[in-house]
């Protein structure tokens, strides 16, 4: 008893290490989104105008992630659909080619209000599907799909203009378009709008775990009246896409998705005279100087890699961030991760909704796993999962070095690497030291720096200040084996035309 | 030299940190989106009225008005005897010097509600310091348990950083055993940056339950979920460094139970829970806490309230 009096130290040294609570004082009700999604119960291809059976009669189940449930049932297009596909956008191309830029731009005008008067039940749509949060596709997914359809329509009469000198400015014909599962809606607007806009006809694959918001797009397209075979939908699994890909009717291939799937393709369309345009993986490095105001940087950090549940290629996936700050930075950073909410996607206040697929959460748990096994220490602050559904929590690793496998590999989840430099230059080379080269972020108070970084980095966007800050009037793409072309802005157009 | 780039703001805010305006709004701009429903609803809404501290700054104000102000604070709104009344008392009002001893005799020596008063020449702050000082021992002689003060913002402005922080320490002892709520008067301070230096020069003087506050909501833009926000980062930030918690009031501009539950839940999801309480968040605010009640009785019968069933006693601010 003496012993631990004598010892006893002043009041100041006892106290425990201040610690921020964030527990159930007020918790929040649960807040679900309730507009009907208006699903059908079984969807058919899209080609020629018309919602028709594959020629095989197969079908197959979309399932909802956050629950495991069964939504609908969707086609099974194979290579004979392909064809059908192909040969009914090549019946329409003649004439939507040679209708006058302004007549083009009003169909897709109409597209874009008639997508805007049902956002709600696409945002609904959506995010049952995809399983991401609600408040995303209804404030970002749907509205920015709106705004690309927007925005190129104001195109389709000034195609002179957006290639000045040019004495004619032509679409290449048939492009078949392969689009990803993480922003499905906003994917498919991405490559739909433009490649319309200059006059081209499509053949578009959505992805297989999310084709329901480019079947409903379809309905949109009935209802603006779009000429039949202007735009055909084939759903199916990866043979579909390799048959989308592989027709020889195609004067064009654009392909967002996986890197290893882009080689394929690449090597599929080689020798073809086929013109091709690959949006691929990243693994962008997030740099945080010390400099930085540190509180709006961990909020980039956090939007760079949990929006969306860290499905998006340009995800900030490594932190890369100066010793001097690096525990401060990291001490915010869980701080602010204890208060991310994850859970049902179709909840309001979710911030953090399901992982798209059984296959994808597979993939994700084996890379953590490889991540702890090689040394790097991880970080997931306490949360209830839901019991059914596919979900992972917001994850952190620290003591991450640029030999690990997860500071290489795209993870594609809601795992962030945290490396840590020391200058200017071991942060370029660090940040440049990957395949990949899609996008980067960078955080400073001094202007003369992110001028000197986004020269130096060797990525398609370099954000300054901020992250995943998307504008249809924006180019988007990357470098080395994150892809090439451009979509979005005048750049975007330049993919979809051949000039004179 | 403007403050911006004198030496010993570069000083601090290089030793703080800096705040980037875009990021800082955008950060708020979730807050809104949170969706609250049923029981947190009607949580966040009874915190609210606790954390009120109901507020008449009149040069009109007389005894009369303030009593009836305390009576307001005392029993929000008069239920139907069937009901139990189940709505807290405000946290405190807030009144003139010359006002507080009519506030004690309305309140009396037990009330729950504590009397604050907005000292040291509310609300320019432009007298000489003897004078502000003064001012202060006579609110905490007449029953003051709270002083609002505002700082020198002309000496802040100037660079004078520790003349401002000495004014503010000089105040606090002036205060004997009373809180201080130090007022930075943020629309006069312009920058995330100022306000954020402001906080630390503030708070490195006061004590655990003193408290910060936005504005005096005398002049043309007051407490926003932006200067807000870079307030109670700043406590957190303090809070984890020292152990020592500060205590934080937007004032003025809060008029709509929306609004200031928007602000609970940057609280919440900034500071924690151990920050919604009002020993260390209020509302400096009037008009808000009928908008609180009217949402609260929403609640009970599923309609809206003519605005003429909620008693009022207070006007303005």
């Amino acid at each position: 008893m003496s012993a631990a009096k004598a010892a006893k130290p002043s009041r100041r040294i006892s106290r425990p290490a201040p610690e921020l609570i964030f527990g159930d004082f007020w918790t929040f009700d649960p807040s679900p989104e309730t507009a009907d999604p208006k699903l059908k119960a079984r969807y058919d291809l899209f080609i020629g105008g018309n919602f028709i059976a594959p020629a095989a009669g197969g079908y197959f189940a979309s399932i909802n992630p956050a629950n495991e449930q069964r939504l609908t049932e969707i086609a099974l297009g194979d290579a004979t659909d392909v064809t059908a596909a192909y040969a009914a956008a090549a019946k329409a191309f003649p004439a939507w080619s040679r209708l006058p830029g302004a007549e083009r731009g009003k169909y897709l005008f109409r597209i874009a209000r008639l997508l805007q008067d049902r956002a709600r039940e696409f945002a609904v749509a959506e995010t049952l599907d995809g399983g991401k949060p609600i408040k995303e596709s209804r404030d970002f997914d749907i509205p920015m799909s709106a705004a690309h359809f927007f925005y190129y329509a104001g195109w389709a009469d000034k195609l002179a203009h957006a290639f000045p000198g040019a004495r004619e400015v032509n679409p290449h014909g048939v492009v078949g378009q392969v689009i990803p599962w993480n922003f499905p809606l906003l994917m498919l607007a991405w490559k739909l709008a433009p490649a319309l806009a200059t006059g081209n006809t499509v053949v578009l694959k959505p992805a297989e775990t999310t084709s329901i918001t480019a079947l409903k797009l379809a309905e949109i397209l009935q209802e603006a009246e779009l000429p039949p075979g202007v735009v055909n939908i084939v759903t199916g699994a990866g043979e579909t896409g390799a048959a989308v890909v592989a027709h020889p009717g195609a004067a064009k291939i654009a392909f967002t998705g996986s890197t290893e799937v882009g080689r394929r393709i690449m090597r599929a369309t080689a020798g073809t005279g086929r013109k091709l345009t690959l949006e691929l993986g990243g693994k962008a490095a997030n740099i945080v100087f010390d400099d930085a105001p540190l509180d709006q940087a961990v909020e980039g950090i956090v939007n760079g890699i949990f929006f969306n549940q860290g499905h998006v290629c340009c995800a900030g996936s490594r932190l890369l961030v100066q010793e001097s700050v690096a525990e401060a930075v990291i001490a915010k950073l869980k701080n602010r991760m204890r208060v991310l909410r994850v859970g049902d996607p179709m909840d309001k206040n979710t911030d953090i909704g399901a992982i798209n697929s059984r296959e994808q959460l597979d993939r994700i748990q084996r890379l953590v796993a490889t991540g702890s096994k090689e040394g790097a220490k991880l970080y997931q602050p306490a949360c209830k999962l839901p019991p059914k559904g596919y979900y992972f929590p917001p994850t952190l690793f620290t003591g991450v070095h640029q030999s690990h496998r997860i500071a290489r590999e795209e993870i594609f989840g809601p795992v962030l690497s945290i490396l840590t430099f020391r200058t200017v230059e071991e942060a370029v080379e660090k940040a440049n030291n990957t395949a990949y080269g899609l996008s980067a972020g960078v955080w400073t108070e001094k202007g003369s720096r992110i001028l000197k970084m986004s020269t130096e980095l060797k990525a398609g966007v370099v954000w300054a200040n901020t992250y995943n800050k998307f504008d249809p009037a924006s180019p988007f793409g990357g470098y080395k084996e994150s892809g090439f072309g451009r979509e979005g802005g005048r750049h975007g157009l330049a993919d979809y035309v051949t000039t004179d | 030299m403007s403050v911006a780039t004198s030496p010993s703001f570069r000083r601090l805010l290089n030793e703080i940190g800096a705040v980037d305006s875009v990021g800082i709004e955008e950060r708020v701009a979730k807050y809104g989106t949170r969706s609250l429903k049923k029981a947190s609803k009607v949580f966040g809404l009874k915190l609210a009225v606790s954390m009120v501290d109901l507020t008449t700054l009149e040069g009109k104000d007389t005894p009369g008005k303030v009593a009836a102000l305390c009576a307001k604070a005392q029993l929000p709104h008069e239920q139907s005897s069937s009901q139990a009344n189940d709505y807290p008392t405000v946290a405190a009002v807030c009144v003139y010097p010359a006002m507080v001893r009519h506030a004690r005799k309305a309140l009396g020596g037990q009330s729950p509600v504590k009397i604050a008063s907005v000292a040291t020449a509310f609300p320019s702050g432009q007298t000489p310091l003897a004078t502000r000082l003064a001012e202060v021992k006579a609110a905490v002689a007449d029953g003051a348990d709270e002083i609002d003060m505002v700082i020198n913002r002309g000496a802040f402005l100037a660079g004078e950083f520790s003349r401002v922080q000495d004014e503010i320490a000089a105040v606090l002892a002036a205060c004997g055993k009373s809180a201080l709520k130090v007022i930075f008067e943020t629309s006069e301070l312009e920058t995330y940056d100022n306000i954020r230096t402001a906080s630390f020069l503030a708070m490195r003087v006061l004590r655990e339950g003193d408290f910060i506050k936005t504005s005096t909501g005398k002049t043309s833009s007051n407490a926003t979920l932006g200067n807000n926000q870079v307030m109670i980062d700043s406590i957190r930030d303090f809070y984890l460094e020292t152990g020592i918690a500060i205590g934080m009031k937007p004032a003025g501009g809060i008029r709509t139970a929306k609004q200031a539950l928007t602000f609970l839940v940057a609280v919440k999801e900034t500071l924690g829970d151990a920050w919604l309480t009002n020993r260390r968040y209020r509302f400096g605010a009037s008009s808000l806490l009928n908008d609180l009640l009217r949402q609260l009785e929403k609640e009970k019968s599923g309609a809206y309230q003519a605005p003429y069933h909620f008693s009022e006693a207070t006007e303005s601010y």
